[in-house]
C-alpha cells in the first residue's frame, strides 16, 4: 500500500510535529478515500436558484461531480444524497438528480436526512457500504433549496379535499363543502422550530449564549471574522470545490454570494433576530437561508488505484452523537470531538485543521467554551477533563457556514472538502469536522490527509 | 392593595419587570455605606445600577416581615439619596422564589385587628416607597412571586385580587403584569440555576440604565387601576360615575354568587378598590389596611391558614425514604379508579404498567389517561411531545409480564373481598419479594385483604378519591402488620404522585369513608322526609360542600353507596342508622346508579349542562316515606344534622386512633370528602363554633332520632372543658 512508502517522506517534509499515531489505517479494514469533491456556488436564497427545483441543484452538483472526476457513470454502484426540507415530488432527490445527471439506471439511489448533517450521514452511509463490502464506488452529496419549500394546505382543508375525492353522490359533495370554513385555508408553513421542544434555533442559540455568557460582541467579532475569511479564500482561489453552474434563464453562477465582511459598527445596529429585545443573536451573527448541492466521490483506495485515481484524503473514525435538544440543541460538536479523537487514538494537538460547522456565532463560540471547560466536561458530559479548545489558526480558516452559507442537507460535504483541501494545501495530516443538527444530535469525522 | 393574597406562581419563567418612574435624579444629603450588612437585604452597586437581593436566611423562600420591610425602606433610603446610583434592580438570591408573599407566621402571632393593620399599612408604605421611586427599579423576577411579593414587582389587577389564581409567566405577560420575560437557561459555564439568575440581573441591569438615561420608555405610565384594563375606551368609560357604579354592581353579584357569601375577602376588596376610585388613593389605603385587619381576624381566615398549614404537613414524609425507591408501578384494573392513578403516575416519570383483563376495558383505561394528558395540551400546560413521552411511560397488557420486576403493584379491581384475594394471589406469585402490594379500596379493611398474603408486611391500602387527577388527598391505611418501609414506599409514590397524604389505621370505612357514611345516611333519611334533591343540594353547598348531597350520591355511584352502606352498617350497627337502604336497592333495581349510567336523583346527558331531577325517583321515595319532625327539620337544623354526624364520626375516629392528629383529619375532609374548606375541617370547626354548641345539637337530634346522634366520648369532654382545643 502506498501509504507505508509515503508516510516516512511526509513527516520529513511537514513542519507538523509527532503525531500520536502515525496513521490511522486499521488492520483487516478497508481504507476508504475522497477522491474529490465539488458543490455548486451556495447562494442566498430568493436569488439566482429561486426558479429551480431541488434536484435541478443536486443535479448541476453531480454533473460537476462527474465532469471534474471523469468518473465513468456505470462505475458508480451507489448515490446518496442528502437532504431537509424535502420537495414532496422528489422526495428521494438523489435517485430522481441521478436519472437527470445521466447516471446509469441500474445504479440505485436514496435520500437520507438528519437535519444540518444530513450529507455527513450520507458520506458515512458510503462509507459503511465500502468499508462492508458491499460497494466499492459510492457518490455521496447533500442538496437544500430554500427559495422554494412547500407550503402545505392546513389539515382541516387537506381532510375535506381528500373527503371530496372519495365522494360518490353530489349530495356527499354538498355536504362536504358545507363544512367549509374560512380559516380552512390558512397555510401551513415548514416548520422553523424544533418539534420536540417547539422553540426556534436561533432562540436556543441565544439562551446558548447566554449560558455561557458571551457577548454580543464577541458574537459579532467572530462573524466577521467568518466573512473576512471567507473573502480572502474565495479571493485567493481556495475554494476549489465550488463549480460553476449555467443556470436555465439566468447567467452562470460562478462563486458563493452571501460573503459580506462588514464593520462591527454596522453589525452593532442590528436589532436581535429571536429573543426581543434583549438577546444577542442577530441576523449578522448567524448563517443565512442558503440554496445549494454538493457531492463527493468515495471509493474503496485499492478500487481508487486500480482506477488511476490520486486520491485527496482518507474518511476515518467518525462519531454520532446526540443529548437534550432544549439546552443543549447546539453543543453537538463539543459532545462529538473528545469522542472521536479517543475512537481515533489522537488528541487535539494531532489535529492540523479543524472545519466545524458555524451555525451560529453564539454556537461556536459557546461549544469553543464548553470544549475549554473541565467543570462541563465533569458535570455533563461524564469525562475527567477537558477536550480543550481548538485554536482559532487552525480554526475555520477559509470562512465556515456564516459566510459561505448554510445549505441544510449539503453542509456536511462542504467541510470534508474544505478540510481535505486544506490539509492538501497546507500540508498537514489530520483534520477534523463536526457539526451540530436540529434534534440535538452531532456529528464528527476524522479526515486524514491522502500521501502526497 | 392587599398584601396578603396569594396570587400567582411565576414557576415555567423567570419574568423581569420594570416599573413605572419618572426617573430623574435624586440628590442626596448623606452617604452610607453599601457594605453595612443586613440579615433579609442588601445591595451592591453596579456601574450607577444598585443591585438590591433579598435573601431571608435559613429558609427556602423569602417572605415579607416586620424585619424585611424595615430593612428594605433602609436600603432604599440609601438608594434614592447616593448621588452614584440612578436606578435599582430588585432581585432575589434564592432559586425559583422572588417574594412568596406575607409571612404567616407573622399575621397568625397577632391577637387584635389593629396589629395587622399596623403590619398592613408599613407595607403599604414599602409599596407605595417603590411605586413613588424617583429612580427606576426593575423587578427581576425568578419563580414564585406571591401576594405581597407581587406588589413590590408589579401593581396588581383587579381580577387577580379577587380569585388568588396562579398565573404562569407568558400569561402575565400577555396581561401587563410584566414587561419582559427571560427565559432559564440551560447549561453552560456553571449550573444552569446559577447562571439564570445571574443572567436574569443582567438582563434588569442593561433595563435599568436604559430607564435610567431614557433609552427605554416603559409602556405603561397609567395608575393601579388603569392598568388592569389597557384600552383608552375603557378607562374613559371609567372615568364616568354611572358606569363605575354599574361596574361595582356587576362585580359585586358576581363574587356573592361564586362564594355564597362564605368568603367575606373578595366583597371586602370590592369595598377597598371602590373607596380608592371614589375617595382617593390615601383613603384607599387607609381602607385597605383596616379592612386587612379585620379580614385576619375571621374565623375563615384561621380556617384557611390552618389548612394551608396542615396541606404543608400532609405533603412531608414521616416515615423517611423507602430502602427502595419505587420506579416500576403495576396497576391492576384501567377502570376509572386504575386509568386515573395511571396518569398521575406517567407524568412524573413512573414507568406504569396497566393490567386488566379484557382488551376492551384496557383501551378505555389507556384512553382516559391520554385525554387526560391530551386535555392539557390544549390548555397549554404540556407540550405533545411531553405527552407523547409521559404516555410512553404507560404500558397497556392483559397479562403479567414485567410485573416480575416491579416495585409496587396497585390494586383497583372490583370492590368484592374475594376478587381481591384472587388477585392478590396471583400478582404474589409473579413480583419480586420487595415489592409492596396496595389496594385502592373504599371500604374492605385492609387486614381482610392480607388475609390471602403470604407477606401481610408488603400489603397496604391506598385509598385514591376520584377522579384521581382532580381530587389531591391520598388515604394510606396501615394495618398492623404492614411495615414501616412499606408505608415511606406508599408515601414517597403518593408524593411523588403530587398528592396530600394522610395515614390512617386499618378498620372499617378508615377513616374518610367513615365519616362519609353517616351523613350519607342522613342524606337519604332528608330525602325520605321528603325535602327534594334540589333543595338539599343547595343547602348543602350554601354550608360551604363544593358538591351539593344529592349529587354527592349521584357521582360517587348508588350501588357504591349501598355497597359501602351496608358493609359499615353491619358494622357499627345503630350508629349508622337514619335512612333506609331500601332507597338504594330499588333505584340499582330500576337502574339509577347515578351519574355513570345517566340517571340518579338527576338525569345525565351528554352535552346537556343543565341538570334535570329523575322524576322516576318520586316514587321511590314516596313509597319509602318518612315522617319529619318539624322541630329538627329547618333548613339550619338539616344542614347541622349532616355536619353534626360528620364531626361526630370524625371526632370518634381520633377517639379511637384511627387518625393520628387533628390535622391529618382536617385535610382528609377538605381535600378528599369536600367539608367546607371556610370551615377548615371537622376539628378545626369544633375548636372555632365551640364544643359545646356541637354537642347541644348532637343531643338535640338524639332526641328525636335516637342513637346515630350521641355525641362520642372525646367530643363530650370538649364540651366539658372549654380549654380543650384541637388547636392550641
Amino acid at each position: 500500500m502506498t501509504w507505508v512508502t509515503g508516510w516516512p517522506l511526509y513527516g520529513l517534509t511537514s513542519a507538523v510535529k509527532a503525531k500520536s499515531k502515525q496513521t490511522l489505517a486499521k488492520p483487516n479494514m478497508r481504507n476508504i478515500v475522497v477522491v474529490d469533491g465539488v458543490r455548486t456556488p451556495f447562494l442566498l436564497s430568493g436569488t439566482s436558484y429561486k426558479d429551480l427545483m431541488p434536484h435541478d441543484l443536486a443535479r448541476a452538483a453531480l454533473s460537476g461531480l462527474l465532469h471534474r472526476t471523469s468518473v465513468p457513470k456505470d462505475v458508480v454502484d451507489y448515490i446518496i444524497f442528502g437532504t431537509v426540507i424535502q420537495e414532496v415530488k422528489t422526495s428521494n432527490v438523489a435517485r430522481e438528480a441521478a436519472l437527470g445527471a445521466g447516471f446509469s439506471d441500474k445504479t440505485p439511489a436514496h435520500t437520507v436526512t438528519m437535519a444540518c448533517i444530513s450529507s455527513n450521514q450520507a458520506m458515512t452511509t458510503a462509507v459503511g457500504l465500502i468499508a462492508s463490502g458491499q460497494c466499492d464506488v459510492v457518490v455521496a452529496g447533500g442538496v437544500e433549496l430554500m427559495s422554494d419549500v412547500p407550503i402545505r394546505h392546513s389539515r382541516k382543508m387537506r381532510k375535506m379535499m381528500l373527503d371530496l375525492s372519495k365522494a360518490k353522490t353530489l349530495g356527499q359533495r354538498l355536504s362536504l363543502v358545507s363544512k367549509f370554513r374560512l380559516n380552512f385555508l390558512s397555510p401551513e408553513l415548514p416548520a422553523v422550530a424544533e418539534f420536540s421542544t417547539n422553540e426556534t434555533m436561533g432562540h436556543s442559540a441565544d439562551r446558548l449564549a447566554a449560558a455561557f455568557a458571551i457577548s454580543r460582541l464577541e458574537q459579532d467579532e467572530y462573524a466577521l471574522r467568518s466573512h473576512s475569511l471567507a473573502k480572502k479564500a474565495q479571493g485567493e482561489g481556495l475554494l476549489s470545490d465550488v463549480v460553476p453552474f449555467k443556470v436555465p434563464g439566468k447567467d452562470t453562477v460562478t462563486q458563493d454570494n452571501g460573503i459580506r465582511p462588514s464593520s462591527l459598527e454596522q453589525m452593532a445596529k442590528l436589532k436581535p433576530a429571536f429573543i426581543k429585545p434583549y438577546g444577542t443573536v442577530t441576523a449578522a451573527n448567524s448563517s443565512f437561508l442558503t440554496d445549494g448541492a454538493s457531492a463527493v466521490l468515495i471509493l474503496a483506495e485499492e478500487k481508487a488505484l486500480a482506477m488511476g485515481y490520486k486520491p485527496k484524503a482518507y474518511l476515518r473514525d467518525f462519531v454520532y452523537v446526540s443529548q437534550d435538544p432544549k439546552d443543549q440543541l447546539l453543543l453537538g460538536p463539543t459532545y462529538a470531538t473528545p469522542k472521536v479523537l479517543e475512537k481515533a487514538g489522537l488528541t487535539m494537538n494531532d489535529i492540523d485543521a479543524f472545519e466545524f460547522h458555524e451555525a451560529f456565532s453564539g454556537q461556536i463560540l459557546a461549544n469553543l467554551k464548553a470544549m475549554d471547560s473541565d467543570w462541563f466536561a465533569q458535570n455533563y458530559m461524564g469525562r475527567k477533563t477537558k477536550v480543550g479548545s481548538p485554536p482559532l489558526e487552525k480554526f475555520n480558516i477559509w470562512g465556515g457556514s456564516l459566510s459561505l452559507g448554510h445549505p441544510f442537507g449539503a453542509t456536511g460535504c462542504r467541510l470534508v472538502m474544505a478540510t481535505a483541501n486544506r490539509l492538501q494545501k497546507e500540508g498537514g495530516q489530520y483534520g477534523l469536522v463536526a457539526a451540530c443538527a436540529a434534534g440535538g444530535q452531532g456529528h464528527a469525522m476524522i479526515v486524514e490527509a491522502y500521501p502526497k | 392593595m392587599v398584601a396578603s393574597r396569594a396570587v400567582g406562581s411565576l414557576s415555567r419563567f423567570t419574568a423581569s419587570r420594570m416599573l413605572r418612574c419618572p426617573g430623574y435624579i435624586c440628590r442626596s444629603f448623606t452617604r452610607s455605606s453599601a457594605l453595612l450588612t443586613r440579615t433579609h437585604i442588601n445591595y451592591g452597586v453596579k456601574g450607577d445600577v444598585a443591585v438590591i437581593r433579598i435573601n431571608s436566611p435559613n429558609s427556602k423562600v423569602n417572605t415579607l416581615g416586620q424585619e424585611v420591610h424595615s430593612e428594605f425602606i433602609e436600603v432604599m433610603n440609601e438608594v434614592w439619596s447616593s448621588n452614584q446610583i440612578r436606578s435599582a434592580v430588585l432581585i432575589s438570591s434564592k432559586p425559583g422564589c422572588f417574594i412568596a408573599g406575607a409571612d404567616l407566621n407573622m399575621l397568625t402571632a397577632c391577637t387584635t385587628s389593629q396589629e395587622v393593620t399596623q403590619i398592613s399599612q408599613e407595607a403599604q408604605r414599602m409599596f407605595e416607597k417603590v411605586e413613588k421611586s424617583t429612580k427606576p427599579i426593575v423587578a427581576a423576577i425568578n419563580g414564585s412571586c406571591l401576594g405581597g411579593g407581587l406588589e413590590v414587582g408589579v401593581p396588581a389587577a383587579f381580577d387577580m385580587m379577587l380569585t388568588g389564581r396562579g398565573i404562569r409567566a407568558d400569561r402575565a405577560k400577555k396581561m401587563g403584569l410584566v414587561d419582559q420575560l427571560v427565559e432559564p437557561l440551560g447549561p453552560g459555564i456553571k449550573p444552569p440555576e446559577e447562571r439564570t439568575i445571574e443572567y436574569l440581573e443582567e438582563v434588569a441591569i442593561t433595563f435599568a440604565k436604559g430607564l435610567a438615561d431614557k433609552k427605554i420608555s416603559p409602556k405603561r405610565d397609567k395608575g393601579l387601576v388603569e392598568t388592569f384594563y389597557l384600552t383608552e375606551l375603557t378607562s374613559y368609560a371609567m372615568s364616568i360615575p354611572f358606569v363605575r357604579q354599574q361596574i361595582y354592581k356587576k362585580v359585586e353579584e358576581k363574587v356573592r354568587k361564586q362564594t355564597k357569601g362564605l368568603y367575606p375577602a373578595p366583597l371586602k376588596i370590592i369595598d377597598v378598590v371602590k373607596t380608592g376610585i371614589e375617595q382617593g388613593s390615601d383613603a384607599g389605603y387607609l381602607s385597605e389596611s383596616q379592612k386587612f385587619g379585620e379580614l385576619a381576624m375571621t374565623k375563615e381566615s384561621k380556617a384557611l391558614m390552618g389548612l394551608y398549614r396542615g396541606q404543608t404537613l400532609c405533603k412531608k414524609n414521616k416515615f423517611g425514604a423507602p430502602q427502595k425507591e419505587v420506579k416500576q408501578l403495576a396497576i391492576l384494573g384501567a377502570g376509572l379508579m386504575g386509568a386515573g392513578i395511571a396518569q398521575v403516575s406517567v407524568d412524573k416519570g413512573l414507568q406504569t404498567i396497566l393490567k386488566d383483563a379484557t382488551l376492551a376495558a384496557l383501551g378505555r383505561g389507556q384512553q382516559q389517561v391520554f385525554r387526560g394528558l391530551n386535555d392539557k395540551v390544549k390548555k397549554k400546560a404540556l407540550t405533545s411531545f411531553e405527552r407523547d413521552t409521559f404516555f410512553s411511560n404507560l404500558t397497556g397488557q392483559l397479562d403479567y409480564q414485567g410485573f416480575e420486576k416491579a416495585d409496587m403493584v396497585i390494586e383497583a379491581v372490583f370492590e368484592d373481598l374475594s376478587l381481591k384475594h384472587k388477585v392478590l394471589k396471583e400478582v404474589e406469585a409473579v413480583i419480586p419479594d420487595h415489592c409492596v402490594f396496595a389496594s385502592n379500596t373504599s371500604a374492605l379493611p385492609i387486614n381482610e385483604i392480607a388475609a390471602a398474603s403470604k407477606r401481610p408486611e408488603k400489603v397496604i391500602g391506598m385509598h385514591y378519591f376520584s377522579p384521581v387527577d382532580k381530587m389531591q388527598l391520598l388515604e394510606i391505611i396501615t394495618t398492623q402488620k404492614t411495615s414501616k418501609d412499606t408505608t415511606a414506599s406508599a408515601v414517597e409514590v403518593g408524593l411523588k404522585q403530587g398528592k396530600v397524604i394522610i395515614v390512617v389505621k386499618d378498620g372499617p370505612g378508615f377513616y374518610t369513608t367513615r365519616c362519609l357514611a353517616p351523613m350519607m345516611s342522613e342524606v337519604i333519611r332528608i330525602l325520605q322526609e321528603g325535602v327534594g334533591p334540589k333543595k338539599l343540594d343547595s343547602l348543602t353547598t350554601s354550608f360551604g360542600f363544593p358538591v351539593g348531597a344529592a349529587t354527592l350520591v349521584d357521582e360517587v355511584g348508588v350501588d357504591v353507596a349501598k355497597h359501602v352502606a351496608e358493609n359499615l352498617g353491619n358494622v357499627f350497627g345503630e350508629r349508622f342508622a337514619g335512612g333506609s337502604l331500601e332507597v338504594l336497592k330499588q333505584m340499582i333495581s330500576k337502574g339509577f346508579l347515578g351519574r355513570k349510567s345517566g340517571k340518579g336523583f338527576y338525569i345525565y346527558q351528554e352535552g346537556v349542562k343543565s341538570k334535570n331531577l329523575n322524576s322516576d325517583i318520586d316514587s321511590i321515595l314516596a313509597s319509602l316515606k318518612m315522617p319529619s319532625q318539624p322541630d329538627v327539620s329547618s333548613d339550619e337544623d338539616i344542614q347541622y344534622r349532616l355536619v353534626t354526624r360528620f364531626v361526630n364520626e370524625a371526632v370518634l375516629c381520633l377517639q379511637e386512633g384511627v387518625l393520628a392528629t387533628p390535622t391529618e383529619g382536617d385535610i382528609g375532609a377538605v381535600f378528599g370528602l369536600g367539608f367546607p374548606p371556610s370551615l377548615g375541617g371537622p376539628f378545626r370547626f369544633v375548636d372555632l363554633y365551640g364544643a359545646q354548641k356541637i354537642v347541644d345539637r348532637l343531643r338535640k337530634y338524639e332526641a328525636a332520632y335516637g342513637k346515630q346522634f350521641t355525641p362520642c366520648q372525646l367530643l363530650v369532654d370538649h364540651a366539658s372543658s372549654p380549654n380543650k382545643k384541637f388547636y392550641q
